[in-house]
């Protein structure tokens, strides 16, 4: 399994993938329930990269999952003065919850009504399951898609590819069409 | 630039380590964990079978990822693991955190550093004033740099592995990298 890369697993399981949006593209804009009375647009953080995580699903049953991971590190995005924002299908109610059971201390947004149309939009929606792809992008101030990547769904693909990409934003070194 | 093709360790096991077993065995497992972690917990016992297995092949090095948000006790209980290091005493220090998992509030950290005869003193100092607040916090970013992505997570070697970790998959997993190595 460790042998294996992200490439190898679609192959042998016989995944039919949509693409994610690569880098170089404009991300889609979208406006989406932060909680069950405030939307959060991309627009809103313009001129400042953002982090969009899009994951399958809220309540995953293991301990420093994705997002919980992601909460111990905001003060490593915002070196960067970079937004991370959390998207799943799940609904806002649910997010709350989650988000106050997980003491999460970033936006989730609820891509739920129609469900999944943002994830659609970036390439990375299942269809087969209703959810998402556990998919990164590193959007730069301008709106441009600098960096995407696409886990395995059953793999929770950590931090490090996001650092790296705000650290080559940062430094210039992530221009469009890479 | 993929977040995972290449999830190997960025900082090398080396003097700052805790390490049991020799220098030179063939296989070297570090294990990013939390002390207040129940799936760590599990492990626990499952590396104390596996050192007894592998014997002298086997370097076992641990170092902190706390995630203090999901467990409000993992970043004190880590620090009070190196203030027993600072008095040579991480392994003791260690199983008694893991041992007792779900009692891991300050009163139960100064009973166990008694308990594996810490000098009280200073151990409460270095508690109370964070004094290894910074170290923990480079072990979890050496993670987070490395692709841990949860806890517990194991390198063998320096690569993350990937598969599971009951006794038997990791001696696999193990034997494979003892041979290659």
């Amino acid at each position: 399994m460790r042998e294996m890369n992200a490439g190898s697993w679609q192959s042998v399981l016989g995944w039919t993938m949509a693409t994610a949006l690569a880098p170089g593209t404009r991300a889609p804009d979208f406006s989406l329930h932060a909680t069950p009375d405030q939307l959060v647009s991309l627009g809103d953080f313009k001129g400042r990269p953002v982090i969009l995580a899009f994951y399958p699903a809220d309540w995953s049953p293991v301990c420093g999952d994705q997002m919980g991971l992601y909460n111990e590190i905001l003060d490593e995005f915002r070196r960067f003065d970079a937004e991370l924002l959390g998207v799943s299908v799940d609904g806002a109610w649910c997010h709350l919850a989650f988000a106050h059971d997980r003491k999460l201390h970033f936006p989730l947004l609820a891509d739920f009504e129609p469900k999944g149309r943002v994830a659609q939009a970036y390439g990375v929606y299942r269809p087969q399951d209703g959810t998402s792809e556990r998919a990164l992008f590193v959007i730069d101030g301008g709106g441009i898609i600098r960096w995407s990547y696409v886990s395995p769904v059953g793999v929770n693909p950590g931090a490090d590819g996001i650092l790296r990409a705000l650290e080559a934003l940062e430094s210039g070194g992530l221009h469009g069409g890479q | 630039m993929a977040a995972n093709d290449d999830a190997r360790l960025t900082m090398k096991v080396s003097e700052r380590d805790h390490a049991e077993g020799p220098a030179d065995a063939p296989v070297t497992l570090v294990e990013y964990g939390d002390y207040e972690c129940p799936h760590c917990g599990r492990a626990y016992p499952i590396v104390k079978r596996i050192q007894q297995l592998m014997g002298d092949r086997l370097r076992f090095v641990f170092r902190n990822f706390p995630l203090g948000e999901a467990h409000p006790h993992a970043q004190h209980a880590a620090e009070a693991a190196e203030a027993a290091a600072a008095q040579g005493k991480f392994w003791e220090m260690h199983d008694a955190l893991y041992e007792h998992q779900r009692a891991l509030d300050d009163a139960h950290l100064v009973s166990y550093a008694r308990n594996v005869g810490l000098d009280e003193a200073p151990f409460v100092k270095d508690l109370q004033s964070h004094a290894y607040q910074r170290r923990v916090r480079e072990d979890f970013m050496s993670g987070v740099r490395s692709g841990v992505n949860g806890t517990p997570t194991f390198f063998i070697n320096g690569v993350r592995h990937d598969d599971a970790w009951d006794v038997n998959t990791l001696m696999d997993a193990l034997e494979a990298a003892a041979e290659s190595a």
